[in-house]
């Protein structure tokens, strides 16, 4: 198992603007490792530049502690699977599964015994004979996976492999591919725009946004502690409310007259020249108020109940913020709210360059099973 | 209560029969109707030629190809005895022979060539596929300059490293390489076009993951792009094998047929029976036969070849 890192890498396609500026990231053996972000962000092209199919404008690619910027795709030992598959239509899966393997000196008994194991874990075993367009998406999906794996190399790469899925299956194949990955040790470097799949399946994962990097770590660390409005709006579903304000004399003053009163300590808390500051707040974080909480009323302008939860969109300002509640909520649209916000539950960023300037260090949240069953 | 019913039934009626006074046509006619203008063309260009070639070839005609006698299939085996034909027939194949494999493997390898991502590589595809735009009658000139045996550039080359002078249109054993030599040319630029179309077709990712495989630029040309071009390659080869069958412009201005008869071409005897020797009837029956020779070898091509071919 290998570790990849990269050194101030940048890529550049016409010399003068860089698409991808300077990343430096180290992606540890073994490690999930998933790059997110909007379309047209980079990450493709990050991704196709450690696979050697897109040159390195500057900087470095260590692959295992080996220089590898400037070496061939098939010499830096890795896999890849491509958002459409790239299976060869004129060969039946077996032959799909075992492409290029005799350029690895491995034995035909070998590449069989290899194909077969495999598919037996993919559950590929009954369509080894079958051509790509006799199979269906998942199927297909399955076997792009399958020949990544019997190339056994110690590291993986995937380009949005789940997004010609339907939901339900992608949400299967996330669970399965996170299981195997996690059976075989490979590093794997995973590319997807959908935060859902950044969330549950990284062990780490990066934001890109333009080219830049906007945050690295943790899924639960980025989900908590956003670095910038970017981040926060883009992690966690719906994103999280969002507002421009002023600080005032130990108060949030929002757009409408309204404003939230913060305590001394949390006001001591902010740099001394914070004025102009965009408010952040989860959907989940907003509450309904009991008695005897400090309040603000809202209209609910639409509900969505979607079972397990309730969605209450409300307007704040100019904009329109949602709160998010457990169970099934029966409200009328335009039926007053009551609503409280915890004080620490706030993010606050700088207005102008969106960098988060205050939240709470919350400790971390998840419950563990031990806990709750004492 | 009773009464109610039996008037609505007889609105019912009436208004059925204002619809069928205005029922539209039914679907096959309509179909006929799209098809009439090409049915039109294709009667009086294509159809009537071809049942009118069929019945004049069991006929004994005047200069003008006006029938005079029913003579049945005596045109067809006059001819499959004359030696004439049989030499006809020997010229058509062997010039089928020399230009479709050759102008097919060259076609294939300058699109695989100029399929590179290199800086001016629209220039190349350009001149490789500027043949196209040249008429068989223009560039067949310029090549009967080349073939001069005293001005035409190939025997300046022979002689300049020592060769003699080679009457290339008008040696036998030449003659017909020669037509078939600069065939190859003037096809090429459409065969090209065609490939490079079917090889800029081809799934970039596919190449993409066989790089990461790390096989070889032959086993990339044999594994993936043959047979995802096939295709279009089994296109090409039927249309260029039709198109050598059917030669007849360069032929006309290079060699007429000559010499002695060694590029008569099956098209070329056509035309000579029946416009210089005005004998029409036999040049109708020779054109069934060909009729039916491209028709059989188009059939086994399909048979044979489309076992081959993966259409996606």
């Amino acid at each position: 198992m290998k570790k990849v890192e990269l050194k101030n890498v940048s890529k550049s396609y016409d010399g003068q603007t860089n698409v991808i500026k300077g990343i430096d990231v180290s992606i540890e053996p073994g490690e999930f490792f998933v790059l997110v972000g909007p379309s047209g962000c980079g990450k493709s092209t990050m991704l196709r530049m450690i696979a050697g199919l897109e040159e390195i404008s500057s900087g470095d690619l260590y692959i295992g502690d080996l220089l590898s910027t400037k070496r061939s795709p098939s010499q830096r030992d890795l896999s890849m699977v491509f958002q459409n598959y790239a299976l060869y239509p004129h060969l039946n899966v077996e032959q799909n599964i075992t492409f290029g393997l005799h350029t690895k000196k491995v034995t035909k008994a070998e590449q069989k015994k290899r194909c077969l194991e495999t598919a037996s874990m993919l559950g590929l075993s009954e369509l080894l004979n079958r051509k790509p367009r006799q199979l269906s998406g998942g199927q297909r999906q399955r076997v792009a996976l399958a020949r990544a794996i019997v190339t056994q190399s110690p590291i993986c790469l995937m380009d949005e492999p789940l997004s010609n899925l339907d939901a339900k299956l992608r949400a299967k194949m996330r669970s399965e591919i996170r299981q195997i990955q996690r059976k075989l040790g490979i590093t794997m470097i995973y590319v997807t725009h959908d935060q859902t799949e950044a969330m549950t399946m990284a062990d780490r994962m990066m934001i890109l946004h333009n080219g830049d990097v906007q945050q690295i770590g943790h899924p639960l660390d980025i989900y908590n502690n956003p670095a910038n409005t970017f981040v926060a709006s883009f992690i966690g579903a719906p994103p999280m409310n969002l507002l421009n304000g002023q600080v005032g004399d130990q108060a949030l003053i929002l757009g409408d007259n309204r404003s939230i009163s913060i305590s001394k300590k949390m006001m001591d808390e902010l740099p001394s020249n914070a004025a102009n500051i965009t408010i952040g707040i989860r959907p989940e974080s907003v509450q309904l108020a009991k008695e005897g909480k400090m309040s603000f009323f809202a209209d609910a302008i639409n509900v969505e109940v979607l079972g397990t939860e309730t969605l209450v969109t409300f307007e704040v300002g100019s904009k329109q913020w949602i709160a998010k509640w457990n169970g099934q909520w029966n409200i009328d649209i335009g039926e007053r709210m009551p609503l409280y916000i915890k004080e620490d539950d706030l993010l606050l960023f700088d207005a102008d360059s969106g960098e988060c300037i205050w939240h709470k260090e919350k400790v971390e949240d998840k419950r563990t099973l031990k806990e709750a069953m004492l | 209560m009773s009464s109610t019913p039996s008037l609505s039934t007889e609105q019912i009626n009436v208004k059925q029969a204002e619809f069928k006074g205005k029922r539209e046509l039914p679907s096959f006619v309509v179909g006929l109707l799209y098809l009439l203008p090409s049915i039109l063309l294709f009667s009086v260009f294509l159809f009537y030629p071809m049942l009118r070639t069929l019945y004049l070839s069991f006929f004994l005609t005047d200069g003008q190809g006006v029938p005079i006698t029913f003579v049945g299939f005596e045109n067809f085996t006059y001819l499959l005895q004359s030696t004439s034909f049989q030499k006809s027939i020997k010229a058509t194949i062997l010039f089928v022979i020399y230009t479709v494999p050759v102008g097919v493997i060259l076609a294939l390898f300058l699109a695989v060539i100029s399929n590179e991502k290199v800086k001016g590589i629209g220039f190349f595809r350009t001149m490789f596929s500027s043949t196209m735009g040249m008429s068989v009658a223009a560039s067949s000139v310029i090549w009967m300059f080349m073939y001069n045996p005293a001005i035409g550039i190939f025997n300046k080359i022979l002689v300049a490293i020592g060769g003699s002078e080679t009457q290339w249109l008008l040696d036998p054993k030449y003659a017909l390489l020669s037509v078939a030599v600069s065939t190859v040319w003037m096809n090429t630029g459409f065969a090209f076009l065609i490939l490079l179309g079917g090889l800029q077709n081809i799934d970039e990712h596919l190449y993409e993951n066989a790089d990461i495989a790390g096989v070889s630029y032959w086993y990339k040309l044999r594994k993936i792009t043959i047979p995802m071009l096939s295709p279009t390659l089994f296109f090409i080869i039927t249309v260029s094998l039709i198109n050598s069958f059917q030669t007849f412009g360069q032929i006309d201005i290079l060699t007429k047929g000559g010499p002695v008869e060694s590029t008569n071409v099956i098209v070329y005897s056509i035309y000579k029976e029946a416009f210089i020797n005005y004998n029409v009837g036999s040049a109708s029956a020779q054109a069934t036969i060909l009729f039916f020779c491209i028709l059989i070898v188009t059939i086994l091509q399909f048979k044979i070849g489309e076992r081959k071919v993966h259409y996606q």
